[in-house]
């Protein structure tokens, strides 16, 4: 039997999740009653013991796979021309406030591919280890650092003004 | 880790995510010093991370909706065996609040047992609040050199410091009956709002802190335990703060602690609010 009351615990993060996935409040808590729902019908597959917190994320990153075939994204999505593309009429410059930066960073997080904006989120947003991650999304922990790299990687780009975005590939990467 | 190995990408980012030891993260940070140009993009991705922190953490304190709380309630008792009556972790919290009310005895008994217990819509931001106040115990009570951001010797700067910035009248609450004295206190984040952190340390340099914030949602509730890593919390939400004391000490002397901080804290805004 499931504590419910540590899984009670777990639901703010992984509303918090959700929310950061699917930006639509309702369709974010109906992902969240679909996990619990789940979570709750196979509570008897959960070992005593181990990561509830994790467990649960996983049923929600499989709910959510699922989820997004059937009810398709939020309709916000901003479309990319490249992989070193920016945003439509550029990035703001840092100088115009922290609002306008956030506004940069929401809309960079949803032009990521999915992929990555998961292991984006799970590790930046949910603090979860390489290692939880990786058992979340069922990859190896190698997989979870790449997409990690390549998506922080690509938001940077994305919040760049153009002007300073046609620079090569970061030296660290050219040290390896 | 050899030191003649060359770093990554991936070092970079192990750095940032806390997954290094300690010689990982002096290599990491040795190799910075001599490159600003990784130093920058380290910077860049920290602050994506405090960004997503900003754009997504008021969902945290945001009320249950009631489909959530009923899904989780009718998963306490699946079975034909179930006992009527309350949800299982519904009667736990109960407990768990009788146990306080009663070793804390009637200063806080009454409003401990007026209200129901209060549903998951409240209960859950309280509970993170919890963890949060945990974390930031973790990080902050470990440090030798600068555990706080004024010190005691300032104490009335650090009072109006922070009475300022969460916007209502604040003192550090006296623990020196109880043998702590006050080493000074911090502005922290918390979910998109301010709180305030004091550090306490007693004769034998084991440490508590107490941390406070504005209170959230529409509830109060009422004295709750709290355990993570061998750390120990009380925590509640009143008017006007949501407030946590942790510490890794003995159950019996953090509730001691903790009356005495609810006390101090009533008694400021009973005085504060005429």
């Amino acid at each position: 039997m499931i504590d419910t009351a540590a899984m009670a615990e777990q639901i703010p993060a992984l509303r918090r999740y959700a929310r950061a996935l699917l930006r639509d409040a309702s369709q974010a808590d109906d992902l969240v009653q679909d996990c619990l729902e789940r979570a709750l019908s196979r509570q008897h597959l959960f070992r005593p013991g181990t990561n509830l917190r994790a467990w649960l994320f996983t049923i929600m990153h499989n709910q959510f796979v699922n989820f997004a075939k059937r009810r398709g994204r939020a309709p916000d999505v901003v479309p990319l021309d490249d992989e070193g593309g920016h945003l439509p009429g550029g990035a703001v410059a840092p100088d115009q406030g922290g609002r306008l930066r956030l506004r940069d960073l929401s809309r960079a997080l949803d032009a990521l591919p999915e992929e990555q904006r998961a292991v984006v989120l799970l590790v930046g947003l949910e603090d979860l280890s390489y290692r939880e991650t990786a058992e979340v999304l069922d990859v190896p922990v190698g997989t979870v650092m790449s997409r990690l790299a390549r998506g922080r990687e690509r938001l940077r780009r994305l919040m760049e003004p153009p002007e300073a975005g046609s620079g090569g590939e970061p030296g660290l990467r050219g040290v390896k | 880790m050899s030191a003649a190995r060359t770093l990554g990408e991936g070092d970079l980012h192990a750095y940032l995510d806390g997954e290094l030891d300690a010689e990982g993260r002096a290599e990491v940070e040795a190799w910075l010093a001599g490159h600003p140009d990784a130093s920058a993009r380290l910077a860049g991705y920290r602050d994506h991370k405090a960004g997503l922190h900003a754009l997504f953490d008021g969902v945290l304190d945001e009320p249950l909706p009631d489909s959530l709380r009923r899904t989780l309630a009718a998963g306490t008792r699946p079975a034909a065996v179930s006992p009527p009556g309350p949800p299982a972790w519904r009667r736990a919290a109960a407990a768990a609040v009788l146990l306080a009310a009663g070793g804390l005895g009637g200063w806080f008994g009454q409003r401990a047992l007026a209200p129901e217990t209060p549903p998951a819509a409240v209960t859950a931001p309280a509970a993170a609040f919890a963890q949060r106040a945990i974390g930031a115990h973790v990080v902050y009570a470990a440090e030798v050199r600068h555990p706080v951001e004024v010190g005691a010797d300032e104490e009335k700067h650090l009072s109006a410091w922070l009475s300022k910035r969460l916007g209502r009248p604040l003192h550090a609450p006296a623990l020196t009956e109880a043998g702590f004295r006050l080493v000074g206190g911090r502005l922290l984040p918390d979910g998109g709002a301010p709180a305030a952190q004091f550090m306490y340390e007693n004769g034998d340099g084991q440490r508590v802190t107490v941390y406070l914030r504005q209170r959230f949602g529409t509830g109060t509730v009422a004295f709750r335990f709290a355990e993570h890593d061998g750390r120990r919390a009380f925590y509640w939400i009143d008017e006007p703060f949501a407030c946590a004391l942790i510490g890794d000490i003995d159950r019996d002397t953090l509730m001691k602690l903790s009356h005495l901080v609810y006390n101090a804290i009533e008694n400021r805004t009973a005085k504060a609010g005429g």
